[in-house]
């Protein structure tokens, strides 16, 4: 189910601006993949190439590879949508459906899709999803109420059951944890380990213990100045990246002596 | 400043771990996760602190409320902050309200009071006699075929304009480049601006001629249906003024205001909502079924009534493109048929003194108002139901 990820020289642009340049990754399927970088560097501009997603804001386009399993997303022929469908996204601010319930939301990516399944399917996908994301137990007596009326954490814990219910082989997270407090962040780092056996799963953030806790490998993004493109300044395992990075620049960044 | 304070409290709390308590504090402030940040931050707070007696605190980012205070000029937190400006404004406010409210029990008040001569003289059956003579001795007269016609000529106008004008709006929020946008939607606003007299003879002297063929088609495949028969004409040129002409006349006069407030009611739908069904895989129809659209549909609602609202009250354009007849007739291609705003237009003049007749046309339009009343009332009702699903 999990793929792997190998983006080969990849140039991003929005319009005529170069947002990141260069960048090359391979991805191992069932790993954690962190982004790291200040703010304005092209990591999650990078990351939404990735299921692209990059190419829903006017003017977004990309030269370059991005394989899935070796096959290029960007290929002609290849339809974003069943891209899309293939590498789930979780958002910054949790964003559940506000005009559905929680049970609803969960089913999203199947009702949209126009999947003809039966109540009892529905609630099996329902249930598996909701335990997948943790979130089973809180709401398992009121799923038909409205998703948005869960707390933050709740709510973001329902879009990751939500993404996780279409069976994606890839999910990307950026920043799930930004909004959320101490307790849900840990919740949802926990998941993350969890959801890691089945998943290849890439998170972009800017906690650097975060990236340390729940990742296996690391990049990190930075960029030259204002204008500048950014750039993937260097990828390796989380360990190594945070005990002894061979790029100053990163050093820099984890230590906190930048800018 | 209560926040770091918060952080301060519950850094301890957590106490035992104090690398995971400083990383947390951090995570609160979202971006900043270094201790050269959080050591700035702090340096920051206490400036603040100390900025009231010493100097104006720098204009650092969240920090405004600070800024004000110290304007404030040394007189204590004790007292009262209101300011004239408030008062004033508040006053103001209120008393707008208030109007509002006399406005709507006077014209209320008015047309009961008004129209008490129609209820007491009339020898017909308000409810149930199509015909409308009050200057008569005795005056007969009933509503049931003003009620008929402004009803069915307002569906029709619904049924038309409606879809059209949230594909409009669609198209302007959602599918078109943004030049092409904003032409539309001047466009569109440029159609509201037009005097309803205009459509009324644009109805009369260029869609009936141009619309007889097709309503004799109608007939001739789709008589079997009742609404579209028509026993008056053989030719397609007897196809004249007709309920059918009035309402599309309708459709195109409501699908300026329609359109305009559902193409805001979907520019609202929040960004994160969208990529949400783009990144679920929709495609553009998909994502508009399932964010822009249940997103809007309070909007939509509130948007065709205000339509409806122009549609049961449009006076000239529909006096010029229908028969004045007062009776029900299904068949909606045939001539007559009134609405109850043409009719108070038509029948005005020949009132004239006579208090009964006046009476009934003020009665006319006491119903329009009633219709008015309800149709928003169930619009809310429809809209207050599903409440908590709304953003």
């Amino acid at each position: 189910m999990a793929k792997s990820i190998d983006v080969d020289n990849l140039n991003v642009y929005y319009g005529d601006f170069l947002a990141v340049e260069g960048a090359s990754i391979n991805i191992a399927p069932r790993t954690v993949t962190a982004f790291i970088g200040p703010s304005g560097c092209g990591k999650s501009t990078f990351l939404r190439t990735l299921n692209r997603m990059h190419e829903v804001i006017p003017g977004g386009r990309v030269e370059g590879k991005v394989l899935l399993d070796g096959e290029d997303l960007y290929g002609p022929g290849v339809d974003p949508v069943n891209v899309r469908r293939t590498v789930g996204m979780v958002f910054q601010k949790a964003n559940p459906f506000p005009t559905m319930s929680i049970y609803d939301n969960v089913i999203a990516g199947y009702k949209i899709a126009g999947s003809r399944k039966n109540k009892r399917e529905f609630d099996d996908i329902v249930e598996r999803s909701l335990k997948g994301a943790n979130l089973w137990e809180e709401v398992k007596s009121r799923l038909q109420r409205p998703g948005a009326g869960l707390s933050g954490g709740q709510q973001q814990r329902l879009c990751i059951a939500r993404a996780i219910a279409v069976e994606p082989s890839v999910l990307l997270m950026d920043e799930p944890c930004s909004a959320l407090d101490p307790i849900s962040t840990l919740a949802i780092e926990d998941l993350i380990s969890e959801l890691k056996v089945n998943y290849t799963i890439v998170i972009v953030t800017h906690n650097m213990q975060q990236a340390a806790r729940v990742s296996d490998r690391t990049a990190f993004f930075n960029l030259a100045g204002v204008g500048q493109p950014g750039r993937m300044i260097e990828y390796d395992e989380t360990a190594k990246i945070f005990s002894n990075p061979t790029q100053k620049a990163t050093e820099d960044y984890i230590s906190g002596r930048f800018g | 400043m209560s926040t770091d304070g918060d952080n301060t409290r519950r850094n301890l709390r957590v106490g035992s771990d104090p690398d995971a308590a400083l990383e947390r504090a951090a995570a609160e402030h979202g971006t900043a996760a270094t201790e050269a940040a959080a050591s700035r931050l702090a340096e920051r707070a206490a400036h603040h602190e100390s900025a009231t007696d010493t100097l104006t605190p720098p204009p650092a980012d969240g920090d405004r409320h600070a800024d004000t205070g110290a304007t404030g000029g040394g007189t204590g937190i004790s007292g009262q902050s209101v300011r004239l400006g408030d008062r004033v404004f508040k006053g103001l406010a209120a008393g707008s309200g208030g109007i509002l409210l006399v406005v709507m029990a006077a014209i209320a008040i008015f047309l009961v009071w008004k129209s008490i001569p129609a209820f007491t003289d009339n020898e017909g059956n308000l409810f149930t006699t199509q015909s409308w003579n009050p200057q008569g001795t005795p005056p007969i007269f009933g509503v049931a075929a003003l009620l008929f016609g402004t009803l069915v000529s307002a569906v029709i106008a619904m049924v038309i304009g409606v879809p059209i004008a949230i594909g409009i709006a669609l198209f302007i929020s959602i599918y078109a480049r943004r030049r092409a946008a904003t032409a539309l939607g001047a466009i569109v606003d440029l159609l509201a601006a037009v005097p309803s007299l205009v459509f009324g003879m644009w109805g009369l002297y260029f869609l009936i001629p141009n619309t007889q063929g097709f309503q004799k088609w109608l007939n001739d495949y789709f008589g079997w249906i009742p609404l579209f028969n028509n026993a008056t004409a053989t030719t397609a040129a007897q196809y004249g003024k007709s309920l059918l002409i009035a309402g599309i006349v309708l459709a195109i006069m409501i699908i300026p205001i329609v359109s305009a407030v559902c193409r805001e009611v979907f520019l609202q739908t929040p960004r994160e909502t969208i990529d949400a069904a783009w990144a679920l895989g929709a495609t553009r129809w998909e994502m508009i079924r399932t964010a822009v659209l249940p997103f809007g549909r309070a909007g939509m609602i509130s948007a065709s009534m205000l339509g409806l609202g122009r549609a049961l009250g449009e006076t000239i354009a529909v006096a010029l493109v229908l028969n004045s007849g007062f009776r029900i007739n299904w068949h909606l291609t045939e001539p007559g048929g009134d609405t109850f705003a043409s009719t108070i237009a038509l029948k005005f003049g020949e009132a004239g003194g006579n208090p009964v007749a006046v009476a009934a046309l003020v009665l006319a339009g006491l119903f329009l108002f009633v219709i008015t009343l309800i149709v928003n009332s169930i619009a809310r009702m429809i809209i207050a139901r599903r409440k908590e699903f709304t953003a």
